[in-house]
Parts: C-alpha cells; structure tokens; sequence
C-alpha cells in the first residue's frame, strides 16, 4: 500500500539546513495498523505529514497503492488527499461553526457529490462511531473523546486507502483514549489501513506493528502482539 | 462555480457567522452610504452657486452713474453725474454692433392700491429690453414693449405676488390700480426664478416716468446687452470702450475711480463659475476621498475574515479542498457582501438626500441629489475593490501549507 525509498527531508534555517529525515525505507501492506514512535523531533511527525500529502520530500521515491507521488502541485495534491488518505488529528480540528454531521459532511462536498448522498454517508459513518444521536451537535457541545469519533467519522466517509493520525489520543484521557483505540481497532479489522504518530507506549502497544525514529532515521521496525483495547473497555 | 451546492453552501457560512458577514456588510454599507451622502451635499452646494444667476442674464452691463472723485477739464470735483435719454441714443449710436439691446431702469417706491387693498411696491420705468436683462417670465397679457415707451402709455406689468395681493385670487389684466395717485392699467403679470422680491415689482414704460416727474429726461442706470457671440474677451473689451466713451462724454477724468460706476456680470458670472468648477473639483475628492475610505475599510476587514479563517481554510484543504476552491469560496462571499451591502448603503444614500431635500438650503445646500450612475458606479467600484481586497488574502491563504494553517491556534 505504501513504499518508501530512501526518503530524504531538509529544511533550511537561514544558512543553516535542518537534515530531519536522512534516508528512510518503509513499506506498509494493506490492512496493517501500524504505530510510528519516537520523542519529539525524531521527524516522526514529518514522515507523516509526507506521506499525507501535506509536505515534500527532497529526495527519495513515494508510492501510494501503486501510485507514485511526485511533484504534485495544490491542486494534484488535494485531490490525491481527498481520495485516497483520511486524516486525524491530535486537536481534532473540527470546524466549530458546522454541525458533527455537516463536518462529516464536507469531505463529499470537495468530490461533489449530491447534499442528500453527502447526507446519507455522513449519517451512516456517524453511526459507525457510535455518535448517530450526536449528528445535529455543534463540536463545543461534544466532549473530547466524541469529537475525536466525530474526526474518524469524517476520514473514513471519503473512503480513502489509508487512515493517517497524528498523536490522536494526544489531547484525551486515559479511559477515552482506550475507547478510541478500540474503535480504531475495529476499524483496522475491517480492513483499513492504519498509520498512528505517538509517543505513548500503550498506545503504540494496541498496533499490530511499532517503527522506532531516531534522529531522522528507523531504528526498529517489528510486528508485535496486538494488546486489545476492548478489555480496558466496559 | 454557480452550482446551487456551492451558493448553499456560501449562505449556510454567512449565517453561521453573523457577526463577521454583519461587520464585513456594514462598512461596505458606510463606505457607500458617506460617499453617496457627501457627493449629494456637494452637488447641492453647487446648485445653490448656480441658482444665484438663474434668474439674470449673463451678457449685461449695468452702467450707474455716481459722483466724480477728481475735478477734470475745469469741472470741479464731487460733481454728481446724471444720465439722460441722449446717453441711451449715444450709446446706442455708436456701438450698434455690439449691442444686443439697451434700457434705462428709474426705480421709485410707491403706494398701490386695488379697490381697498393697498401695499407699497417699487416701480421700475424701463424699456423692453429689461424684460431679457431680468428674464421676466410674463404669464398673462404683455410686457412694456416700444408703442407704450413711445407713446408714453399708462400701462404697467405686474408681479405675481403684487397681484396676488391686490387681487386675491381674482385675474388683474384689464384692471386700474393706482399707483403712487395715477392711474396705470395692467396689462401683464409676470413671475420671475429670483425669488419673492423679484415677483413684487410692477414695470412701467420709462418714458411715463420721466413725464410724471416733471417731464425731464433722466435715467438712473442704464443697461446695456452686448451680443453674446462676443465671448468673454470680445465683452471685457466692450466693457472698457463703453466706459472710456461715457466718460468721455460726461467730462470725467480716466482715472477717476468715481464718476461712473460698471457692473459686468459676464465678469461676475465668470467668477462664480471658477467657483463652481473649484466647488467641482471638492465634490470630485470629497467623493475620491470617501470611497478610498471605504476601499480601505473593506481591505481590512476582509484581511482579518481570512486571517480568521486560516485555519478553517487549512482543514479544508487536509480533507480535500484545492486552493482554486478556497480562493473560489472566499471571493464569492465578498463579492456578495459587498453587492448586497453596497446596494444596502446606496438606497439609504440616496433615501437620506431625498429625505433632506431642500431643508437645508439655508446652508446653501439646495436639492442634494447623485447622479444614478456616478453612485452605481461607486458602488462596482468597491463590489471590485472589495474582491480585489479578499482575493490577496484568501490566495495567500490557499497557498499555505495546510500544516501550517491547521498549527495556527
């Protein structure tokens, strides 16, 4: 689903370059649900940010289900974004003026698709996180946890290949951060494929898989046993 | 771009954020509603200039006659100088191809009275060719005309007012009044754009007066029309050649600054048009000044709409939005605000100069008023500024990294 050459990023600082990615190799298969830890400035969070689409890299290949991703310009981006990756973010980023519906809503409206569609598969994807009642709830009426669902909710109602999270649990406590893992779980055994950024061990623990970042390189990459999160549960 | 999702979309914005659409439509609306108001004032101040000389003819020159200041040819000084009939002929004679027309005016008080209405009124002796100087506009019957200055005929031309008070409501033509004790017959009543004043005066034949008085031929002032295909220069000159002649022929020193009073009023109607055009041109920046207000205004506001946005603008563009639709989305907004704001403020604009109408034409603002498509073409101008203003920002906006934006708190 995903493979990464030799990926390089720098980023230049008035006359000096910060060298925060200095060669990676990574590949991600089709439903794995895959954790990338290391402390802050490891680059762990620009890898993230390269293979969503939001950044370039300097050097090195990315393909995305088969697809090379290059010299894309805003537009080619968005568009690329828009089909193929979900993403979650540690602040939500939800906006505040449309209703949990109308933001699960919006993704479909960038591929214009029809307002009763839109509405449908919003309800739909709603549901499937457990906030169908919720639907007509602006965000500053949800707690934390629901708003995060609310996010997963509107990643996944575009479809996309791949669901990227940066620190997702970052912002939620320790009981809601479980329940989210296990929807996140649920998500990655129906079939979808899962890149969480954190820093919390637990977290990393309920991936099928953990790459270590150090100093822009990988340090570790291994498959561990799953810890399922439903028996935090109740 | 017109899709019914997009402006479904672009409403459901507005009302979800009053405040901002409410604050972005109301400066537009100042900025139109300040420029269309100021431009009206100044449209009526000029008016008020213009109305100044509507009701006299631009191409006279009044001669007076005074006393003299300096003793010349063996005359002494303080010498009172009088106007007579053969200054008229003078006049007359030797500048036929100047002259359009010329009249004496002798202008005397007098009690009138009708049956048992009475008032006093001023009397001007003349000849017809005041009828133009003045331009009386004779609504009944007839003006003095040369049978009656001939024939030296008891015939007067009335003003509305002086009928209607006199009259009441009844038609004074064919009527007797009496006027200072002699018996006058009216034979027109006239109205006149200068006002009340001008409206109560009666004209008689100048030639009645001198009889009346004495039989004498002298005349208080003296009118002279020159042609109007003179021009300004070709009537300054006249202007000087007659006033050289006069004095001339009434011994009075050259440069004597008594003696002989001019008034050129293609002189004073030149000046007030400088004033005029000088008025113009404070319309032109009040206008200018104004709506560059306005530009600037909607430039801010709109600056601080995206700079609010950035980060909506940032998670639309993470889930799919490509920047010519953030650009697209943001243009279309202010672009309505500011059509439909805009045309908010011009109706309150040009309600509002309507409602002062002439309230204040005490201040010498006389029916304020803007030209239709000087305000509609104010209003595009800030439709397009307004889209200029938003366009910058929201390109910016849409070219920021959506990582970036998404970081902005």
């Amino acid at each position: 689903m995903i493979e990464i050459k030799e990926l390089h990023k720098s980023y230049s600082m008035g006359k000096s370059t910060l060298h925060v990615l200095k060669g990676i190799n990574f590949n991600v298969a089709e439903g794995e649900m895959v954790a990338i830890m290391g402390s802050s400035g490891s680059g762990k969070s620009t890898l993230l940010n390269i293979l969503g689409m939001l950044d370039v890299a300097n050097e090195g290949t990315y393909n995305l289900d088969g697809k090379l991703i290059k010299d894309l310009d805003e537009t080619k981006a968005a568009i690329y974004r828009n089909k193929f990756l979900g993403f979650v973010f540690q602040s939500f980023n939800l906006i505040s003026y449309k209703t949990a519906l109308e933001n699960v809503m919006l993704p479909l409206y960038y591929q214009r698709i029809s307002r009763k569609e839109r509405q449908k598969s919003a309800q739909k994807y709603l549901e499937d996180v457990g906030l169908g009642p919720w639907a007509s709830h602006h965000p500053n009426e949800l707690s934390g946890g629901q708003k995060q669902r609310v996010a997963i909710a509107r990643a996944l109602v575009s479809e996309p290949k791949v669901l990227l999270a940066d620190e997702p649990t970052g912002a939620l406590d320790t009981k809601t951060s479980y329940e989210l893992m296990d929807l996140l779980q649920k998500i990655n055994e129906a079939g979808k494929t899962l890149l969480i950024v954190t820093h919390e061990q637990d977290i990393a623990n309920m991936c099928k898989r953990i790459v270590h970042l150090r100093d822009g390189l990988i340090v570790e990459d291994k498959k561990i046993n799953q810890v399922k999160a439903s028996q935090y549960v109740e | 771009m017109w899709s019914r999702d997009r402006w479904q979309e672009m409403f459901y914005t507005l009302r979800k954020n009053k405040l901002r659409t409410t604050l972005s439509g109301f400066t537009v609306a100042l900025g139109i509603f300040i420029f269309v108001v100021l431009f009206g004032f100044g449209n009526g101040l000029k008016n008020s200039f213009e109305q100044f000389f509507v009701d006299d003819s631009t191409n006279s020159i009044w001669l007076y006659p005074g006393k003299t200041e300096k003793p010349y040819r063996g005359y002494k000084t303080k010498r009172r100088i009088i106007f007579k009939n053969d200054d008229l002929a003078d006049i007359k004679q030797n500048f036929s191809f100047f002259i359009d027309y010329i009249t004496p005016r002798i202008s005397r008080g007098a009690l009138v009275k009708y049956a048992k209405e009475s008032n006093n009124y001023t009397i001007r002796a003349v000849a017809p060719g005041h009828q133009f100087a003045e331009k009386t506009m004779v609504t009944d019957g007839r003006y003095i005309n040369e049978r009656d200055v001939k024939e030296k005929t008891k015939y007067a031309t009335i003003g509305r007012l002086v009928e209607k008070d006199l009259f009441g409501n009844k038609p004074a033509l064919g009527k007797n009044i009496n006027v200072g004790g002699i018996s006058f017959k009216v034979i027109g009543v006239f109205k006149d754009a200068g006002g009340d004043n001008e409206e109560r005066l009666i004209y008689i034949p100048y030639t009645t007066r001198q009889q009346i008085e004495k039989s004498n031929d002298r005349v208080d002032q003296i009118m002279v029309a020159f042609r109007p295909e003179l021009g300004y220069a070709g009537a300054m000159a006249f202007e000087k050649k007659l006033n050289t002649f006069m004095r001339k022929k009434h011994n009075i020193a050259p440069s004597d600054r008594g003696g002989i009073y001019v008034r050129n009023v293609a002189d004073e109607f030149r000046q007030t048009q400088n004033i005029g055009s000088v008025l113009q041109w404070v319309v032109f920046f009040i206008g200018i000044g104004t709506l560059l207000a306005g530009i600037i205004g909607i430039s801010n506001i709109m600056v601080f709409v995206v700079k609010e946005r950035t980060k909506e603008l940032g998670i639309r563009k993470a889930i799919g939005a490509t920047p010519k639709s953030i650009v697209g989305m943001i243009l279309q907004e202010s672009v309505f605000i500011t059509a439909i704001a805009g045309y908010a403020g011009l109706l309150a604009g040009v309600g509002t100069l309507a409602l002062i109408g002439d309230t204040l034409k005490d201040y010498f603002i006389t029916n304020p008023y803007i030209d239709t498509n000087e305000a509609i073409g104010a209003t595009v101008i800030l439709v397009i500024f307004g889209a200029i203003a938003g366009y910058i920002p929201a390109r910016r906006a849409a070219k920021i990294k959506p990582i970036i934006a998404l970081r902005d708190e």
